[in-house]
């Protein structure tokens, strides 16, 4: 019977849609089903502030998108694994860096879970952490200055996805194989049974006097089966101390994973007690292996980014470390796993599961303590389901992936198959109530909704098609996302919005925990960039065999020096333009013909460098590429470029000055 | 006299009525519309920008006054300092550059004048005649460059000094 409804409401649904393409009119109100007084609670007048800052994940443009909540307008876009033409991340000399590997140089990843730093349990608007899917890596921005700092790869894995999920206190960030591989990694034939897993702690230092930004490392890898380990969320209150890991492809199938990755009824989620893991590391229950894997971290005084170059990792094998991890049978494939406010209930996304299944904290503690064992798989003990679960919310909706909590006693799912967001009673563990989203959600979020205390206020879904939401923009269109009031009994949609790349994941939280931290210029005082030109008259031009360096100031408006001639072909020349403003919003740019790279936006007070190879004899223009006062179309100035071998004298002016020569 | 009293009259008129609002936050419509009033203000050239010695500020400058004591060369070396670093990109003592010469600078303007151009140029934009007569002229916003009022201070007994000796100090 209830199947029977569900169908009348897909029919219903699909009348609707019809009555909309009939009476255009109409179409707003009955496409989203909205009244129109819900604008007042999105809307934000013209200079006033957001109360939320979102962080959305990029997906593949390898990016973090800033929202601000309710309004839905894009704030800013950090680059983080990709490269970004619009300020020369990844382009400039100083951020190239950021992005070495043991494979090279990786110019664009798949960033898919931020995950803000946290104390006590809350978000604390230090720093946002998001992974690398492709080439294992995860990333901290500073919240500061939004922009990337840190950047670690991941060694022993292939593909990280159960990442970054922080600790209670930001101890540890999680980092996980989404795809088993052989650790380490050589050359034998493809077959997943001979590969193997691993769950990776990072530790973080929270020193609030530590100036560096190299605060991240490798503490641990646990080895574990060759399943793949798909999402993850630490304990809280009083599972402070255990990390949650789903896996699905406990078949361990090779090829075709869409059937034969799901014949299973049960999958795992690992339990991880890294109190456990701390002390088998002391205790010297640990392999060091040696492997290859960058550190790389961005340096606040001398505005450039430094590669550590690390050999080696500390990997616990559980057999040699007693009580480090349980797996908890958990129905099907399943995705997200999730810990409320409480600490003590654990709800999995059971993606091909027909139930929504809630672990207890407690029971699964109890079950540990009374060896309630179903087997063990790979050395691992596994419980027994009846001893962990709390409940099973039955036939919640299809395709349940991700949960996230109001903090009044409601989990939120994400329910990608029958596109809606479900509200369940945690204690009742009944679905009490439900909206559409449009359409095929994935993610969810609510501000602080994975942490001790949400700001229970709004659901965001995050949709991966869009369909007929917006003016069509051929074949590929934005990702959508809805914001949804929750305050009430009932869910109310409030506001639809294009989100950029694939948001998988997203935080948010109050405003006031950011903006009056953030940095609204460099210090000149405190520009330690070997080459900054803290001054017009320090500006010079530099040969060094074929290399020439341009200590180049830029002010409103004109760079110093701005014409400079003696550069041959052969030579690479790298431009150093400081920014001496030391006003806010005031960045200016630089470009000039024919560079390879892109152009560099220079924040008031830094220092930034652009190469520059020239390939033919003639005279080639630079310019300002932000427009910075009314006379930005001014900034302007020459580069004269002699054939190979010519005898022109090195020389340049400007600020007034006559030609100068070195 | 009397005129440019009425032109600083009417500017904290409509400054009142633009809500004072001096966070980034303010209604933008209200702040266009001020500055539109501002340049009639200005641009009546009825003002005579060389009766500035005796200038009064509008309410919201940070520096009312300054009590000028015996130049002091450590303080004026500490303004060269700033004044290379900050100020050299825009300002030269002798010639007109971005901004004006600033040599006799201190013969020409109020102390409390010269310190509230440094401290906050986008409120005397708005809200100083004679800042704005200048913006008219030279093209260029006089910008921030993030100097604390102590700077300020330095920077104005480094101008005293070269109005004074006529020497780097």
């Amino acid at each position: 019977m209830r199947e029977l409804l569900k169908k009348f409401a897909y029919v219903g649904t699909a009348l609707v849609l019809v009555g909309v393409a009939v009476n255009s009119c109409q179409k707003q109100a009955t496409k989203s089903g909205i009244s129109a007084d819900v604008a007042k609670q999105v809307y934000v007048p013209p200079g006033e502030y957001d109360e939320f800052y979102a962080f959305l994940s990029g997906g593949y443009n390898g990016q973090i998108d800033v929202v601000g909540l309710p309004s839905g307008r894009l704030l800013q876009i950090v680059p983080v694994f990709s490269v970004d033409p619009h300020n020369g991340y990844g382009f400039d000399e100083e951020t190239k860096a950021m992005l070495m590997t043991s494979h090279g140089f990786i110019p664009w990843d798949d960033s898919h879970h931020p995950e803000l730093s946290q104390t006590d349990g809350v978000p604390d608007g230090r720093w946002v952490f998001i992974n690398a899917n492709n080439t294992t890596r995860m990333a901290r921005v500073d919240l500061r200055t939004f922009e990337t700092v840190e950047i670690l790869e991941i060694p022993l894995s292939g593909g990280n996805h159960a990442s970054t999920f922080v600790t209670q206190n930001t101890e540890y960030v999680t980092a996980a194989t989404r795809f088993a591989v052989p650790i380490p990694q050589k050359d034998i034939p493809i077959d997943v049974k001979n590969f193997q897993g691993t769950l990776t702690f990072i530790k973080v230092n929270n020193d609030p006097n530590y100036e560096g930004n190299d605060r991240m490392e490798i503490a641990f890898q646990i080895l574990v089966p060759g399943y793949d380990y798909d999402l993850a969320h630490c304990g809280k209150g009083p599972s402070h101390g255990w990390c949650f890991f789903t896996s699905y492809n406990t078949e361990q199938a090779s090829t075709l994973l869409e059937i034969n990755a799901s014949q299973k009824d049960k999958d795992y989620i690992a339990a991880v007690n890294w109190k456990v893991a701390e002390k088998c590391i002391a205790d010297g229950k640990y392999k060091e292996v040696p492997v290859t894997y960058y550190h790389n971290y961005y340096d606040d005084k001398t505005h450039m980014a430094y590669s550590k170059v690390e050999k080696s990792v500390k990997v616990i094998d559980p057999k040699d470390c007693p009580g480090l991890i349980y797996f908890l049978p958990t129905p099907k494939s399943p995705h997200g796993v999730d810990v409320d406010p409480t600490g003590e209930y654990i709800v999995a996304g059971g993606k091909l599961a027909t139930v929504l299944p809630i672990h207890s904290f407690s029971k699964m503690i109890k079950a540990i303590e009374n060896k309630e064992f179903a087997g063990e798989d790979h050395g691992i003990p596994v419980l027994k389901y009846e001893a962990i679960n709390y409940c099973e919310v039955p036939k919640p909706c299809l395709g349940p992936l991700h949960n996230e909590f109001d903090g009044r006693g409601y989990v939120y799912t994400s329910c990608f198959i029958s596109s809606e967001v479900i509200k369940t009673d945690l204690k009742t563990c009944k679905v009490v109530d439900r909206i559409p989203t449009y359409y095929s959600v994935g993610h969810l979020m609510i501000p602080g909704g994975d942490s001790r205390k949400p700001w229970g206020k709004y659901v965001l879904p995050m949709n991966k098609i869009t369909k007929d939401r917006f003016l069509p923009t051929g074949p590929e269109l934005a990702h959508a996302a809805q914001l949804i009031d929750i305050t009430g009994e009932k869910m109310r949609m409030l506001l639809d919005f294009p989100t950029m790349g694939e948001p998988h994941y997203a935080q948010a939280l109050p405003a006031d925990l950011i903006m009056d931290k953030v940095w609204k210029v460099y210090p000149l005082e405190e520009n330690k960039h070997p080459y900054a030109t803290l001054s017009e008259e320090d500006a010079k031009v530099v040969r060094k065999g074929n290399v020439v360096h341009v200590y180049m100031t830029a002010i409103r408006s004109h760079f110093v020096p701005d014409n400079i001639e003696g550069i041959r072909v052969g030579d690479t020349v790298y431009f150093h333009v400081t920014n001496l403003e030391q006003d806010w919003d005031i960045p200016h740019g630089f470009a000039i013909y024919g560079a390879h790279t892109s152009n560099i936006l220079i924040m008031p007070g830094q220092t930034k460098t652009i190469q520059w190879i020239p390939k033919h004899p003639g005279v080639y223009p630079f310019y300002c590429t932000d427009f910075c006062s009314a006379l930005h179309q001014e900034m302007q100035g020459y580069v004269r470029v002699s054939p190979r071998g010519a005898k022109t004298q090195l020389r340049w002016r400007g600020g007034g000055s006559d030609w100068k020569t070195g | 006299m009397r005129k440019l009293l009425l032109g600083i009259v009417v500017a904290f008129g409509i400054y009142a009525c633009g809500g004072g609002n001096q966070s980034a936050g303010g209604g933008a419509t209200e702040q266009t519309q001020e500055t539109k009033q501002e340049a009639k203000a200005g641009s009546s050239g009825e003002i005579v920008i060389e009766d500035t010695l005796s200038w009064i500020g509008p309410e919201g400058v940070p520096v009312k006054s300054v009590e000028l004591g015996p130049l002091n060369q450590e303080l004026a070396k500490k303004g060269a300092e700033l004044f290379k670093l900050k100020c050299t990109a825009c300002h030269k003592i002798d010639q007109r550059y971005v901004g004006p010469a600033l040599k006799g600078v201190t013969k020409r303007r109020n102390p409390a004048w010269i310190m509230n151009q440094i401290l906050v140029p986008d409120y005397m934009i708005e809200h100083d005649p004679i800042t704005h007569k200048l913006l008219e002229e030279y093209l260029a916003k006089m910008t921030f460059q993030n100097v604390t009022e102590e700077d300020a201070r330095a920077l104005l007994e480094y101008f005293r000094w070269i109005d004074e000796k006529g020497t780097e100090p």
